[in-house]
């Protein structure tokens, strides 16, 4: 035991000589991505006095960066930001629900099942590679709302990386796990919920992930159509009113939220995994 | 022989294990990896399987703890026939394979926490498991926090935790290095016999042998089969392989193994002399 005292001392150093090199990292990480987002605002700054400066042009000048964070900054103060991204976040939601209800269960037969598998690997790759929005006027017909036509979509973009990255983290299971769950006695929905759940769940995240980038893009070309709310039909809306001020600051709160679902997926995943660093 | 059953008292004895006619054959496969394997084990008994690779030992204890079912005959676990894996009969592997996203003590309480067993009741047998394979205080760890013979020790709690019969060991400590292994072998076998419980160990390893079994079962390959039974009439304080009498065992059991291989008897010297080119080295590590 006492070897193992040392061994607990050394780990402990170690463990905080990590996380030292972790917080330096992180504040060098933080530095570089400042410079990153300044350079961007430059550019767009650039860019936005170019078109103010051409006289054929002078008419777009909303879109340069001081006009556009003084709409955005009258729009969160009116709830008018919030009023048009409420909606969408809801659509976002719904499709991505029916995504993982059907996505996971779907995936993890695949993974188990090597003639499911096999099965369903050529119609699969047939459908997802048919872009999301070329389903749009089937998913009119058959839905009786707009809004339910527009979940569809998400849900039709976002179900394929969830499908597959579960299916992938199905097959990367220790198959010993399994003996050794049956060995102790557990029943089908142990083995389902203490050891193939977590077992997959880094991999149903990182699929999760990947399907709400592809939703979020999905969603603002899916609310041109017919509704009357929401950051798609927004965008369309300030084009129509020649407010471009006010579509460059919907532009920014697609970016702003897109950016935060992103970091919500990646701390779940990091909260998920169990795999330790080496 | 020592008789197992007279080491424990005051606990429900380990389980008889009886096999009957056992042939197997892997699907698709010519050759029988078994053939007309009968044998029997005493409650509380400790027997090795012993044989070189191929010979079907790892088979044999997947067919006795339930995990294979056999293409031919039976194994009757107190007189029952085994139909199927449980945590009568549990079963530890050359890698402790515990769940990588839990903690000591949630790997030491699964079985338990399967059996539907109330959260007070299994804290309260986890402390006690983590007390008996020495590893008090790790329950909040996780486990790849842990040494190689760490884990190892972890899987046997987990595998006490459900109040087994047997205890099925498939060569448990091959992967750990041989202070480790020597240690967790002892100790495997004290807890065994203190709590009562028939053991069987899969193992290429004569030493090993020794060291845990009251007695060996040599086996031969192509087809697998029973060569010859060997008994190690050691008591506790014997076992050491510094001992005569454990040294005499090891040659003994040796004697048979390559018997069993049908390798050349200047071979035998050689492997022979290799054993104890290994036992000096753990002397000279201790």
């Amino acid at each position: 035991m006492s070897a193992e005292a040392i061994d607990g001392a050394a780990l402990a150093q170690f463990e905080s000589e990590a996380r030292a090199r972790k917080v330096g990292d992180a504040s060098r990480g933080a530095g570089f991505a400042l410079i990153g987002l300044a350079v961007l605002l430059a550019v767009w700054w650039v860019g936005g006095k170019i078109i103010a400066d051409n006289p054929a042009t002078a008419n777009f000048a909303g879109f340069a960066p001081a006009p556009t964070f003084e709409k955005l900054w009258e729009m969160l103060e009116s709830g008018f930001a919030w009023r048009m991204t409420w909606p969408s976040l809801m659509r976002i939601g719904a499709g991505l629900a029916w995504a993982i209800a059907i996505g996971v269960p779907l995936g993890i037969v695949i993974g188990r099942f090597r003639a499911a598998r096999e099965a369903s690997s050529v119609p699969f790759q047939f459908l997802r590679m048919i872009s999301p929005l070329a389903w749009m006027p089937i998913a009119v017909l058959a839905f009786p709302s707009w809004d339910r036509a527009i979940i569809f979509l998400i849900g039709v973009a976002a179900v394929w990386p969830i499908l597959f990255s579960t299916a992938h983290g199905f097959r990367r299971i220790d198959p010993a796990w399994f003996k050794v769950g049956r060995n102790l006695g557990a029943r089908p929905w142990h083995m389902l919920f203490t050891i193939i759940m977590p077992a997959i769940a880094q991999d149903a995240l990182a699929g999760i992930r990947l399907a709400v980038g592809v939703a979020w893009i999905v969603l603002v070309p899916a609310e041109f159509l017919g509704v009357t709310s929401g950051l798609g039909y927004s965008i369309n809306d300030a084009r129509d009113a020649l407010e471009y001020d006010r579509l460059a600051a919907t532009v920014v709160i697609i970016g702003v939220i897109g950016f935060s679902l992103d970091w919500i997926c990646e701390r779940a995943i990091r909260k998920a995994s169990w795999a330790r660093e080496e | 022989m020592t008789v197992a059953s007279d080491r424990h008292r005051g606990r429900k004895p380990g389980a008889h294990i009886a096999v009957t006619g056992v042939s197997h054959r892997f699907r698709r496969n010519a050759t029988y990896a078994l053939t007309d394997v009968d044998f029997e084990i005493q409650p509380c008994e400790a027997v090795a399987l012993v044989g070189r690779s191929g010979c079907g030992k790892s088979t044999l204890l997947h067919i006795m703890s339930g995990l294979t079912a056999p293409t031919k005959g039976e194994i009757r676990l107190d007189g029952a026939l085994v139909k199927g894996p449980s945590p009568e009969c549990v079963v530890m592997f050359q890698q402790p394979h515990l769940f990588p996203w839990m903690t000591v003590a949630q790997s030491v309480g699964l079985g338990l926490k399967f059996a539907g067993r109330p959260k007070k009741e299994i804290e309260a047998r986890v402390h006690e498991l983590l007390a008996l394979v020495e590893l008090d205080g790790y329950e909040k760890r996780n486990v790849q926090e842990l040494s190689g013979g760490q884990q190892q020790r972890v899987a046997l709690a987990r595998s006490l935790a459900v109040h087994p019969e047997v205890l099925f060991l498939d060569e448990p400590f091959s992967a750990l290095d041989l202070v480790t292994r020597r240690a967790l072998q002892q100790d495997v076998r004290r807890i065994a016999s203190e709590i009562g419980i028939t053991l069987v160990i899969v193992t290429h390893d004569i030493p090993e042998a020794v060291t845990m079994a009251d007695r060996a079962i040599v086996m031969a390959p192509n087809p697998g089969r029973i060569f010859d039974i060997v008994p190690i009439d050691l008591d506790d304080a014997d076992r050491s392989e510094r001992s005569a009498a454990a040294q005499a065992a090891q040659e003994r059991l040796q004697k048979s193994f390559e018997g069993a291989s049908g390798r050349s008897v200047e071979l035998a010297a050689a492997r022979l002399a290799g054993v104890e080119t290994l036992r000096l080295a753990a002397a000279g590590q201790r």
